[in-house]
């Protein structure tokens, strides 16, 4: 049991340092600086995705073959790391993260020569069609209906909460292609064209004021069954494989110190109200040290299991606590950061907000980030199966309730 | 990083594992804890058997050369029984201590006895009001020529009602929470002056109150520089909420699996209570909160062996996961135990008491909070 690191990782670091400040220009990083959300600017996220690509670093955690670039979970883990410290943007998760192993997984031959080269070009821009307004939690409910007419299906419903479908050419749906069966056993995975007839797309603004989201009509849309993944009334096992891809995927401690630091910065240079610092008042800075206390032991958490991984063992239960964990503390964190800077994150400032409008903005940077990462922190509980359905999941799976 | 067992930690762990499942079940250790001694010497004499004494001590000390790292995994194996032999108090406190401070007699008249089994150690750092602070010392030792007289009252003794010997932080100057002027000593329990009153603790433990009244103790019994005792001290009491921590994750183990087997089993309603949403994402919570905590277990434990500030403050952050942890996880086994969980009859009680005491001892959450934020 040690904490050593190997040279090689030391030596692995550098290098991505050295490629991220050379490639990143001061342009996309701001996407990465002012982002409040998980989906940052699309322009410039894009971008960055170009020049990635250009690198072969764009999907690390894809089999070499379809485009990885074999590296380790710590080297994936490091190249995280290192891309958040350089305020590089995130790279927009619905094809890369979401379809992408759906398809490399559950696709044919064909399938996968055709859409995973344009996912990791940029080419296709995909969103995904899981939820309906009827179909939240209870995924297994949808109702968006996929009637076989000859080679084509007939598509008829809406799914909700649908980011950046605005901005999308393709769509990755889940549709009920039986209604006799048992609510898993009826759903298909089914790949759209957003630009087919019949398809129309209505916005939704969020509690921070941007439109990030939409509700997706589908009206008598004809899609043909060769853009089917997997079989008829498997699309809950193709969807599931995407669970199973991503388990112990995703770390939550790098961000989360990061936004931390943000916070002591914070707190450096506002005031207490009684002539001193922040810093200095020790009700605020206790809870700083109370939620860093916090990190460390999620940190640890996914240290362990990219241990685990990394020595080709199953990661156990604990893989399945991080999702709760580290959502919640972002919540935390977003909390003290408003309470940081206070008024100051009062100002509504949409336009600062984006980057390349040239706005000043009120007040310093970190306070105009502060409110809008407070309010779209809210969904990280919601969304990807709300933390009322992981608990749900751990009591059953791990505990044997 | 690699988080796993070396051969001779899983040696270390199997043993102690298989002493506490053949011979340690929870019968047993409420005939124990209910003794005079509150604790079995046989265990003890087996304890140095095995080695398990020398486990912190170098291997030029006589000591089997482990870490904190060796003392987590004991101490997390030893927690999920609770244990009431002394090995913190004798083993860490004491003999870490004069491993650390001591002189090279010092040593060799100590540091063997404990090994062998034969000498039991207390450390008596803690005062009234100092809420484990070991700079808080009003204590006074007084110079008189060569010699100390020390004057004080020491509390919560942990083993301080069976030690032969007594280690004691003490101002040679300085004012009451100065980190110059605490030196240390080391005195027989039945020293003229010494007055010792033991008690049970709540949770089935052995404690002493001490009363210093102008013991006089002569240079030699000082360890290490007369006023620079602290850092030491600090040190070792790092160590030692390292091993108290540990343990603390064994019990919480114990403790959230024993609730959710409860769940399975109890009825109402017509159904296992463990049906029922609200208590399974109870016991999430409780499984989530032993999950983090062991891992701040280990990384208090490995950051230890790189000293230093980073090596403080990652004690600290143990002993405040474990506070808050220990809190939640003990008060939810008792509610979801209902009635049963109020009782002395199952070993429930038992391990929520003992959570409850831990937080107190070696400074409580707010405490090593303060002590964390401190740290740079």
């Amino acid at each position: 049991m040690d904490l050593s690191v190997k040279p090689e990782y030391r030596q692995f670091r550098e290098e991505v340092r050295e490629f991220l400040n050379q490639a990143l220009t001061d342009d996309i990083r701001a996407a990465g600086r002012l982002g409040t959300s998980v989906f940052h600017d699309k322009e410039r996220a894009m971008a960055w995705q170009k020049i990635l690509h250009a690198k072969g670093w764009v999907a690390p955690h894809w089999p070499v073959a379809y485009g990885g670039t074999g590296w380790d979970v710590v080297q994936r883990s490091i190249f995280a790391e290192e891309s958040l410290q350089a305020d590089a943007p995130m790279l927009i998760p619905m094809g890369l993260q979401m379809c992408g192993p759906c398809i490399i997984g559950c696709g044919t031959q064909e399938q996968k020569d055709y859409y995973l080269p344009r996912i990791l070009s940029g080419e296709d821009f995909w969103c995904q069609g899981y939820s309906e307004p009827g179909a939240g939690s209870d995924l297994a409910a949808l109702q968006t209906s996929a009637v076989s007419d000859g080679d084509d299906y007939i598509v008829n419903g809406a799914k909700i909460w649908t980011t950046y479908a605005h901005y999308a050419n393709k769509i990755f749906c889940l549709v009920r292609t039986d209604k006799e069966c048992k609510p898993q056993q009826g759903i298909t995975f089914l790949l759209m064209d957003m630009d087919a007839p019949g398809v129309t797309v209505e916005p939704i603004i969020g509690l921070d004021g941007v439109r990030e989201q939409n509700t997706v009509y589908f009206d008598n849309v004809r899609v043909p069954k060769k853009n089917r993944i997997g079989e008829e009334n498997q699309g809950w096992t193709v969807a599931k494989f995407l669970l199973t891809f991503e388990r112990g995927g995703q770390e939550y401690a790098p961000g989360l110190y990061q936004y931390l630091r943000h916070i002591k910065v914070a707190a450096e240079q506002e005031g207490d109200g009684f002539g001193g610092r922040l810093a200095d008042d020790p009700h605020f800075m206790r809870r700083v040290s109370e939620v860093e206390i916090q990190i460390s032991a999620l940190e640890f958490t996914e240290n362990r299991i990219k241990a685990a991984l990394g020595s080709g063992q199953s990661p156990g239960a604990v893989a399945s606590m991080t999702k709760i964990v580290g959502t919640e503390l972002s919540q935390k964190l977003t909390e003290l950061a408003i309470e940081a800077v206070g008024v100051a994150g009062l100002p509504l400032q949409l336009d600062a907000l984006e980057p390349g409008t040239g706005a000043t903005p009120i007040g310093p940077e970190y306070a105009l980030t502060a409110m809008p990462r407070y309010l779209n922190t809210r969904a990280t509980t919601i969304y990807g199966g709300s933390n009322e359905i992981q608990r749900g999941i751990i009591a059953k799976m791990v505990l044997g309730l | 990083m690699n988080f796993e067992l070396s051969e001779e930690q899983q040696m270390l762990v199997d043993s102690i594992s298989k002493f506490l499942n053949n011979d340690y079940d929870f019968d047993t250790r409420r005939k124990i804890a209910a003794t005079e001694l509150g604790y079995s010497a046989d265990n003890w004499r087996m304890f140095a058997e095995l080695g398990w004494l020398s486990v912190p001590y170098a291997e030029e000390s006589g000591g089997f050369g482990g870490s904190a790292v060796d003392l987590m995994l004991m101490m997390e194996a030893f927690g999920k029984a609770l244990i009431t032999e002394p090995f913190i108090p004798t083993v860490i406190l004491g003999g870490r201590l004069v491993e650390v401070l001591g002189s090279a007699e010092q040593k060799q008249s100590l540091l063997a006895a404990v090994i062998q089994g034969e000498l039991q150690m207390a450390l008596a750092y803690e005062e009234r009001g100092s809420r484990g602070n070991p700079a808080c010392i009003a204590t006074q030792a007084q110079a008189v020529g060569d010699d100390y007289v020390l004057s004080g009252e020491k509390v919560m003794v942990l083993n301080g009602h069976a030690a032969d010997k007594l280690l004691v932080t003490a101002r040679t100057s300085g004012s009451l929470v100065e980190r110059e002027g605490v030196s240390l000593f080391v005195i027989d329990a039945d020293a003229d002056g010494v007055d010792i009153t033991g008690y049970s603790t709540m949770e089935g433990g052995r404690a002493a109150n001490v009363v210093l009244n102008g013991v006089k103790v002569a240079a030699a019994q000082r360890l290490g520089v007369e006023g620079q005792a602290l850092a030491a001290v600090e040190t070792v009491l790092d160590e030692a909420t390292i091993a108290i921590g540990s343990e603390a994750v064994g019990a919480m183990e114990v403790l959230y699996k024993t609730t959710v087997e409860y769940c399975k089993t109890r009825k109402q309603f017509g159904m296992p209570i463990g049906k029922f949403q609200v208590l399974q994402h109870r016991m999430v919570d409780m499984f989530m909160a032993h999950e983090l905590t062991q891992s701040t277990m280990y990384m208090a434990g490995l950051r230890n062996l790189e000293g230093g500030d980073v090596a403080r403050k990652a004690a600290s952050a143990l002993k405040v996961q474990v506070g808050k942890a220990g809190r939640y996880i003990g008060q939810q086994a008792v509610q979801l135990h209902g009635g049963m969980g109020m009782t002395d009859e199952l070993n429930v009680g038992y391990y929520f008491k003992r959570l409850t005491a831990i937080d107190a001892l070696l400074g409580n959450t707010d405490y090593h909070l303060t002590r964390y934020g401190a740290i740079a």
